[in-house]
């Protein structure tokens, strides 16, 4: 651990993908109150400042693999292990982020509050303050710090919710279908956005989705769930920035979403 | 943004609105006060109670009602202008505000803590919910009698009784409130490594206050309702005292005076929880401008 810490100090900033956390998952298997298991002795390794797309169809068990990875759920059996690559792991608490399906702000707090909720109980007012409006420029929503979450577009209220998972820099961003409920082209506009901050701050990305040319758009990596176990893992090696439409990107969202319909038809 | 400014950029829905005037004139959910300049839009509330006024003084100025049952608002106000002179008025008043003020803030008091305690504790709600359930079927007002027998007529019973009626709006919508405050903001709170005590600050208890509020709406309401007739049955002071004696006497100035005065009050207190709510729930857009 020590050790980990000095080597961080020399090159946290040369290598920002250094800054993720490495998931290892043996032999993982969760069940719910005796009922069938939803995850089936998966194993998985997910090196540091990967982006991954985990997709499937609903209840093949990707968001309980999330919440397994999180730590929030048990597993069942097997072993899930999440650790720091060089520059990982500034405070084990806050290394972990989820971004919901939802927004999930609270309505009661303005958005500057909103985001700081993303900041630990150790850090002084006017430094969540400082932090909490600079991660809101970065989504672009700097000018909208004091208003009320009730007088933001759903859009919007999503980037918040960005802002809150990233606030404290964490070394692993969950991304739980946070882009399900948003039109087309907001939708594209915040996958650039989340794809960018990726780039530059190098967290460990797990997107779960169901849209498949999403995951083709902005994962290294796409694991396909089906009945609780990965039945494809094929990684993304079109150079970025991609550009929708791209042959090679159809050609696989074409691949991927034939193996989905195939198995069920 | 980019496309929030095209949109901008279109033609707005409410000028083609204005180009079409003459068919259909407004959407009836657009709120009034907007075509009206506002101090008209705040004047028009008090406009029919006015007029009511007004009318019942030239009823009773001309003779179409009898002043021995109904008396003219003058005399009404002249009464309250006697009664301010010798300080009866304003003692009743004060004895009678502080017995609604000490009875609503004990009864509320006991109300808010269980409702938190049964809304956070499966335990406490298991050992006092159904209890309380019980307790409420019975009218408060039907335990005059026997308050009247255990405290006389004593400041207790007043206080009791107010209490008493009190203690359920706010114990139900508290409870109801807590019940109520989305799940999914808790499991947020949960993630984002709130302890508990932050989680109740944070999430909870602001979830719950809308519904807090209409407890205390309807609180005051009742806390009203019990004194005047706790006074009028029982009491030696305060403003029912005030109205029971003047009956004795024939003063129907005085009976409509102590009425106007507790309406006057009803009102005060429903502002001022208004004023509350507007400054305590100004995030939640359904309060923002009523």
């Amino acid at each position: 651990m020590s050790a980990a810490t000095a080597l961080r100090v020399e090159d946290a900033s040369a290598r920002p993908r250094d800054a993720g956390l490495a998931i290892t998952l043996r032999g993982l298997s969760k069940s719910f109150e005796g009922g069938a298991p939803v995850i089936r002795g998966l194993d998985l390794h997910v090196p540091a400042g990967q982006f991954v797309a985990v997709v499937g169809r609903s209840g093949c068990g990707k968001s309980t693999l999330l919440r397994l990875i999180l730590g929030l759920e048990e597993p069942s059996a097997g072993r899930v292990t999440v650790n720091g690559g060089a520059g990982a792991g500034k405070g084990a608490g806050s290394s972990k982020k989820i971004m919901f399906q939802e927004p999930r702000l609270l309505p009661w707090a303005r958005v500057a509050d909103n985001v700081a909720v993303g900041l630990g109980r150790e850090i002084g007012r006017a430094e969540r303050r400082i932090r909490a409006l600079a991660v809101l420029d970065e989504v672009g929503l700097a000018e909208k710090a004091g208003n009320w979450p009730a007088t933001l577009s759903g859009g919007q209220r999503q980037r918040v919710a960005l802002a809150r998972a990233l606030v404290s820099r964490p070394a692993l961003l969950a991304l739980d279908e946070p882009l399900g409920a948003l039109d087309a082209l907001t939708r594209i506009e915040m996958q650039a956005m989340i794809e960018r901050i990726w780039e530059d701050q190098g967290f460990t990305a797990i997107l779960v989705t169901h849209d498949v040319s999403e995951a083709v758009a902005m994962a290294d990596r796409i694991l396909v769930v089906e009945e609780g176990a990965i039945a494809l893992d094929v990684a993304v090696d079109v150079p970025r920035p991609r550009r929708r439409g791209d042959p090679a990107l159809a050609e696989l969202e074409g691949r991927i979403l034939d193996r989905l319909l195939g198995r069920s038809a | 943004m980019a496309d929030s400014a095209a949109i901008r950029s279109l033609p707005g829905r409410a000028n083609r609105a204005e180009a079409a005037a003459p068919l259909p004139r407004k959407p009836l959910h657009v709120p009034l006060r907007l075509p009206l300049r506002l101090p008209i839009g705040r004047l028009l509330p008090w406009l029919l109670p006015s007029l009511v006024i007004v009318g019942w003084q030239a009823a009773a100025s001309f003779g179409l009602v009898s002043t021995r049952f109904m008396p003219a608002p003058l005399d009404v106000a002249a009464a309250g202008w006697r009664l301010a002179q010798t300080g009866e008025l304003w003692e009743n008043l004060w004895v009678s505000f502080a017995r609604a003020a000490s009875g609503f803030l004990i009864g509320g008091g006991i109300g808010l803590f269980f409702g938190l305690a049964n809304g956070l504790s499966n335990l406490s709600e298991k050992l006092t919910d159904t209890t309380l359930q019980m307790v409420r079927n019975v009218p408060h007002l039907s335990l005059i009698p026997l308050v009247i027998l255990w405290f006389g007529i004593d400041e207790g019973a007043k206080l009791f009784l107010v209490a008493l009626g009190v203690f359920f709006p706010i114990y139900a919508n508290t409870l109801h409130g807590i019940r109520s405050v989305d799940p999914q903001l808790i499991e947020m709170g949960r993630v984002y490594g709130m302890n508990r005590r932050e989680l109740f600050w944070r999430v909870v208890l602001p979830g719950a206050l809308p519904s807090i509020f209409v407890g205390i709406r309807y609180a005051l309401g009742i806390m009203w309702l019990t004194l005047i007739v706790a006074e009028t049955i029982s009491a030696n002071s305060g403003l029912g005292y005030m109205a029971m004696q003047a009956r004795e006497f024939m003063l129907v100035d005085v009976v409509v005076l102590a009425i106007l005065i507790y309406a006057a009050l009803g009102k005060l207190a429903d502002s001022l929880t208004r004023a509350l709510e507007r400054t305590c729930l100004a995030w939640n857009p359904a309060y923002r401008n009523t």
